[in-house]
């Protein structure tokens, strides 16, 4: 890298004081002139069909402007989710939006809306729907195959091998693939460990909910919505409006938590946006506590088998699992598949068997959520590694770095390679940090009637992508401004990736301005801020884009000062003359001269293979100074993973089932770090979300009626101030460079919420002596029922308790 | 005891105590937190308790007029009527501390406080904190020094109940910071950074020897 070093260095975010002082504007703090407000009618059935909507009786109310139904929305075809729903599959689904001039009389407005609705059978449970005769949660059946809806049922013989205590060796399945002689693996193993498991579904919960507001001018729509992805959710929108996308203008500045939840944007924002072309008035729809349960997002739940063939050093020779996913009622979610992706990168096993199944369910739609499939996978499985540890002999750390994979490793169905890993390094700096060899001894030691635990969780998921657009130009007035498409989740990424531009620069980061948040303002086409991509993916677009403006500089300069382009060199606002720095241009003049020359220098000609998005961009930007804009033209060869190793210690009340977390440590190979403090709040962060998934966040249903009855904070309950250590939490990064990256800087938004449940299901376990608690999340009526090994009233596979 | 008197004991108000205090408000529950009026439907429908009245607020020093319904929460009259949007809505039932305020200097939830129960009052948010030339209170500027929160959807409420919480107890240990702070919900979990900023807050705010 170059000497400008922003790259790697702490900085203040440059959104901070807006945040701190209430002058960030999320999406429900703006208003438009004669605003108006929706209310929603949502389906009172997990699943139903409407006869009839009789919507006169509201229309007719002082106040009311109008009525949006399912007719008036695009059709759908498919497993596809629509905006309103004639057909609900879910509690809670949207049917109707009333546009009123006020709130309250939208909300009386929506109960004169009346509802003929024929309930129709509905499934909770994937696996009441396998069973024989058991429901489907759509039409026409219960699972996915080739992309069209399909029925999979199994007979009660295979039902009861899935609830026994057995591995099921053979059981219907829609995917499956396998690598290695898996038999001759198992043979070879000096330890089997099989487990059922059951990870639970949680919604998302991002404390703001996705309330939006829109409204048209001149044939153009404006939506104001939180978004986890700026560039992508205008794409988005425009197809589902069927406009072409300079039509569709997206604000979302700053977005209140996402994970997962809002990657382009919300389905739902189209309610207000429809609503608002109908009634001519802009619409304001917000969204409640409730109403987020019903159709913001969430996890899906798996729920399955694990087996795993060890060798007697610890070293896994064999893997074979069985998921089955809770899918909600639209698409087909990818944890099941990164599920079984992560496991095999996480063990490195000779041969691993991955069998899977994605059933219908009728409960909330699901969306990746924060390490989808990782967070499952690493949490339930761990654990059984340090069973393994325990009853094999074996250190825990010494096998980890024993399975861990290291620089080019092989994965998955199709054995991709990683660019790099360092889990080696990783491991060593995890047991010095911790202080590992002494306080693993602290195992079970007992006081009063509480356990110590001790435990460590290693998570390893995907950190980055690449191929997306930078864009960047210098105006007259002599500041860099940079253009970023992606998000402001609070990760600080919108900023950090930027200033990998100002070091190819060495441009000074006061000078600069971040452009975001507005699509209106110009932004190119960007990778989604999901799955840890950005970080990857923008510092390479802005990288590029940096190079190729300071290459127009040093044209620029040569064509007006003499010599060679060679000949000049950028920093600190001036392209000059190497070894005469008194010769050359300040970047204002040079932007003046770019809007002089025309051409590629001033966004009249353009790289042929941007993203038409990035093109308009700059067409927008023409003439305005010099720009540079272009696609990431870096070689990415492999698979760019991160990863994260928390430890941690607990304390288990025996008496209460009480989880008191004491002490955390994470250290994390993410590649080059970008910004030291963010990279460890957002790991800290992370790995305390992980452990709120595994201990607290519940979801359970009313089974006549398939309402779900955690819909608010106090019954779904994330984590609070008061369940964290109050001792600080630790950290390292190991600032190992990515090879595969001009930076070096991978993603870490996702491994550290599979690190931290792990970490806290492993002390659990360590603190109950080894029993194992297979499901999640692990309330303190779980643990004393397995103390107590009193009868807990639910099935060994059931879900949703 | 009259709600204002439990309101302003605990800022931790039962959700049914602030029922009853919207239906003796001549309301319905329903519509008390989360809905409003805009002037003139409300008085065209003649609902019950649909009358707004208008009354003087002391916000962030400032006397304002405003027309508040009897069922109006704070947050709705800071939100929609003042235009101050900085106090924010995660729950909107005394769950998450988003939309905390201080009332009288005290740590309050503004989504179940009613407006007409705070006349008289000082009500400070957070865009009340800086001082007019943009000087930030010590809080804010240990919670800039430390680049706090991450979405910092909560970082509102957090910095009111940090400043309310340092009121009363200057010197907190990182676990008493905890307590105080515990009816505030960060959904990033940055609740590390958020204690280191309030303990570097506590150093700020202690007058310098
Ligand atoms: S919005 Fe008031 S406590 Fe959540
Ligand atoms: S920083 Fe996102 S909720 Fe606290």
């Amino acid at each position: 890298m170059s000497d400008n070093g922003l790259i790697g260095t702490d900085h203040v975010p440059k959104d901070l004081l807006a945040k701190i002082t209430g002058r960030a504007k999320y999406a429900e703090d703006f208003r438009a002139d004669g605003m108006v407000f929706a209310k929603l009618l949502l389906s009172p059935v997990p699943r139903g069909r409407v006869r009839s909507l009789d919507v006169r009786a509201a229309m007719d109310m002082e106040g009311v402007l109008g009525v949006l139904t399912p007719d008036d929305v695009p059709s759908i075809s498919g497993a596809t989710e629509p905006i309103l729903a004639n057909e609900p599959l879910y509690q809670g689904q949207p049917i109707a939006a009333v546009a009123a001039v006020d709130e309250t009389t939208a909300a009386e407005a929506v109960e004169r809306l009346r509802l003929d609705i024929q309930r129709l059978p509905f499934a909770l449970d994937p696996v009441e729907s396998l069973r024989p005769g058991g429901p489907n949660g759509r039409d026409g059946g219960n699972v996915m195959k080739d992309g069209e809806v399909d029925t999979l049922k199994w007979s009660s013989a295979e039902i009861s091998r899935f609830e026994s205590d057995t591995f099921p060796d053979d059981l219907p399945v829609t995917d499956e693939w396998s690598v290695g002689d898996l038999e001759a693996a198992f043979a070879a193993s000096d330890l089997v460990i099989e487990e059922a498991m059951v990870y639970q579904s949680q919604t998302h919960h991002p404390l703001e909910s996705r309330s939006a507001m829109a409204y048209w001018r001149n044939g153009r729509v404006f939506i104001h919505c939180s978004t986890q992805s700026v560039s992508q959710t205008r794409r988005a929108f425009a197809g589902y409006l069927d406009m072409d996308e300079e039509d569709v203008v997206v604000i979302s500045e700053f977005c209140g938590g996402a994970f997962g939840s809002k990657i382009r944007g919300s389905l739902s924002d189209m309610i207000p946006a429809l609503l608002s072309q109908k009634v001519g008035r802009p619409v304001m729809r917000r969204v409640t506590r409730d109403e987020e349960t019903a159709f913001g997002r969430a996890r899906p739940g798996l729920q399955g088998w694990i087996k795993i063939g060890f060798r007697s050093d610890g070293k896994v020779l064999a893997l074979d699992s069985l998921m089955i996913q809770d899918n909600g009622p639209f698409g087909r979610s990818g944890d099941m598949v990164m599920f079984g992706n992560v496991l095999s990168l996480a063990y490195q096993p000779e041969a691993m068997r991955h069998r899977a199944t994605s059933v219908f369910t009728n409960t909330p739609p699901r969306s990746a959520q924060r390490a989808p499939g990782g967070l499952q996978g690493s949490a339930m499985v761990e654990p059984l590694l340090d069973r393994a540890a325990r009853e094999l002999g074996v250190d825990r750390m010494a096998m980890m770095k024993l399975n861990a994979p290291q620089g080019r490793a092989r994965f998955g169905p199709n054995q991709n390679e990683l660019t790099s890993a360092f889990v080696h390094e990783a491991v060593d700096r995890a047991v010095e940090l911790f202080g590992w060899n002494e306080k693993k001894e602290w195992n079970g030691r007992a006081n009063g009637s509480k356990v110590t635990g001790v435990g460590v969780g290693f998570a390893p998921f995907v950190g980055g992508s690449s191929g997306f657009d930078g864009l960047i130009l210098i105006r007259p007035d002599g500041k860099l401004y940079i253009h970023q498409g992606i998000g402001n989740l609070g990760t600080h990424s919108m900023l950090d990736t930027a200033r990998a531009a100002n070091d190819v620069l060495q441009h000074p980061w006061d000078d600069t301005e971040v452009v975001w948040g507005d699509t209106g303002k110009g932004l190119p086409w960007s990778s989604t801020q999901s799955g840890s991509q950005t970080t990857h993916a923008h510092t390479r677009a802005n990288h590029a884009a940096a190079h190729a403006l300071r290459e127009k500089l040093q044209e620029i300069a040569a064509g007006d000062l003499g010599g060679s382009a060679g000949d000049y060199d950028v920093a600190q606002g001036r392209v000059f003359r190497r070894g005469s720095p008194g010769t050359g241009l300040t970047f204002a003049q040079a932007a003046e001269r770019a809007i002089a020359l025309g051409g590629r220098y001033s966004g009249e000609e353009l790289p042929d293979d941007l993203d038409p998005m990035t093109v308009h961009a700059v067409r927008r930007m023409v003439g305005e100074g010099l720009i540079s804009a272009v696609k990431d033209p870096y070689s990415h060869d492999g698979s760019t993973w991160s990863s994260v190793i928390t430890c941690c210690v607990v304390e288990v009340d025996q008496e209460t089932g009480v989880v008191e977390m004491k002490e955390i440590v994470s250290v994390t190979d993410c590649g080059t770090v970008l910004n030291p403090r963010s990279l460890e709040a957002q790991v800290h962060g992370g790995v305390i979300q992980g452990m709120s998934s595994a201990l607290l966040e519940r979801w359970a249903f009313d089974p006549r009626w398939g309402a779900n009855s955690n819909k608010r904070f106090y019954t779904a309950k994330p984590i609070t101030i008061l369940d964290v250590p109050s001792r600080p939490l630790e950290f390292a990064a190991l600032d190992m460079a990515d090879p595969e990256t001009p930076v070096g800087a991978r993603g870490v938004g996702e491994p550290p919420v599979g690190a931290g449940a792990a970490a806290l299901i492993s002390a659990i376990t360590g603190a109950l002596g080894g029993r194992y608690l297979n499901r999640t999340p692990i309330t303190p009526d779980k643990i004393v029922a397995l103390l107590e090994g009193s009868r807990t009233g639910y099935g060994r596979m059931q879900t949703h308790v | 005891m009259s709600i204002l008197d439990i309101l302003s004991a605990d800022r931790s108000v039962s959700r049914r105590t602030f029922i009853k205090g919207v239906i003796a408000a001549g309301a319905t529950a329903s519509s008390a937190s989360y809905l409003f009026r805009g002037p003139g439907v409300a008085r065209a429908q003649g609902a019950p308790g649909a009358v707004e009245r208008l009354l003087t607020l002391n916000v962030n020093g400032q006397d304002r007029r405003v027309d508040v319904l009897p069922q109006e929460t704070l947050a709705m009259t800071l939100r929609y009527k003042l235009g101050l949007t900085g106090t924010k809505l995660g729950c909107d039932r005394a769950e998450c501390g988003a939309c905390s305020v201080l009332v009288d200097g005290v740590p309050h939830y503004a989504c179940s406080v009613l407006t007409h129960q705070v006349r008289n009052r000082r009500i400070t948010t957070i865009e009340g904190l800086a001082s007019s030339d943009g000087d930030l209170h010590p809080v804010q500027q240990a919670v800039y020094d430390e680049a706090g929160f991450q979405c910092a959807f909560c970082a509102p409420g957090f910095i009111m109940t940090m400043v309310g919480a340092l009121q009363v107890n200057p010197n907190p240990t990182r676990a008493e910071m905890a307590q105080a702070l515990s009816g505030n919900l960060c959904r990033c979990a940055d609740y590390d950074k958020i204690l280191d900023s309030a303990m570097r807050a506590a150093e700020y705010s202690r007058p310098q020897a």
